[in-house]
């Protein structure tokens, strides 16, 4: 191993540590938003926001999606469209407009 | 025969096959879990009323579960840099408190699932207890699996170690995007099954 290498490791290490406070820290801010009793779409959209924001920090740092060859992307590219096409079937298949709590 | 590219890539992919194997894997997961999401939306939608996650659930217990497995994804990621590193001692200390913390959040769900059946909470009660006991124990099975494979790689797979560190190396990097995936399933559970 190679000293330019291990000093590339000891970078990834302080921002695994960094990632990890940060989703510690967004886990306290989903649980104190759920208290204020907000809206449910209001809180619906904060929710799914916070675990998206927590989500992506796991997939780019902890599963280096952030600097993956091609080829991956292109297989998350696909996943994502019928991903999306799957959780759109409710809204298609459901269109009286009402939502949940209602 | 040798299984090719565990090591060396391949330069059409430019990936091993094990990585290009385990992303394939995780994209029928995402739509494993997709299409119950999908379903919890359409009942949920379509209910005249729907409880509040947080009147049914502990949500306490469940935050606890949260920080344990966000902590264990960490520690995976550490064995993984310890094994780069070159340090086989380090790994197995942080591969071991990957295996704990999944007991840990197995246990907890343990005292989750008694207490509801206690209060005669089951799957067959209503909709809402239908569908988080389905998704909450598919992603429990999930943390089964991937402990069991943790644990063969702290244990006797760790054998390869010895004869090729790096497809060693490269094998805990695909074990922990599986332990990763699992952990991201229950970033997205928690919020919705017992926060809202």
């Amino acid at each position: 191993m190679t000293s330019e290498h291990a000093v590339d490791i000891d970078k990834h290490v302080r921002i695994y540590v960094t990632v990890f406070v940060a989703l510690m820290a967004l886990t306290i801010v989903t649980v104190a938003i759920s208290r204020l009793h907000l809206p449910v779409p209001v809180a619906v959209t904060v929710a799914l926001l916070v675990a998206t924001v927590k989500g992506a920090l796991v997939a780019c740092y902890f599963m280096h999606l952030i600097s993956e060859k091609k080829l991956i992307y292109a297989v998350l590219v696909l996943t994502a469209v019928f991903f999306i096409a799957l959780l759109a079937l409710p809204a298609v298949t459901h269109s009286n407009g009402y939502w949940i709590h209602q | 025969m040798d299984i090719p590219y565990t090591v060396e890539i391949r330069r059409d992919t430019g990936l091993t096959n094990g990585k290009i194997g385990i992303w394939l894997f995780l994209a029928s997961e995402v739509m494993l879990f997709g299409a119950l999401f999908a379903s919890y939306i359409l009942i949920r939608s379509g209910a005249p009323t729907w409880p509040r996650g947080d009147t049914i659930l502990n949500v306490p217990l469940a935050t606890f579960n949260t920080l344990v497995l966000i902590s264990s994804s960490v520690t995976m990621v550490m064995a993984w840099s310890s094994l780069m590193r070159g340090r086989f001692g380090t790994f197995r200390i942080y591969m071991g408190t990957t295996i704990l913390l999944g007991c840990v959040f197995l246990v907890v769900k343990y005292f989750e699932y008694s207490h509801k059946f206690h209060d005669d909470l089951f799957p067959s009660t209503n909709n809402f207890l239908a569908i988080y006991f389905t998704l909450t124990g598919l992603h429990m099975l999930h943390v089964f699996g991937g402990m069991v494979v943790n644990a063969y790689f702290w244990g006797p797979g760790a054998k390869l170690w010895k004869t090729n560190p790096r497809w060693f190396t490269n094998r805990v990097e695909h074990a922990g995007l599986f332990w990763h995936f699992v952990d991201l399933v229950w970033i997205f559970l928690f919020p919705t099954l017992y926060l809202l």
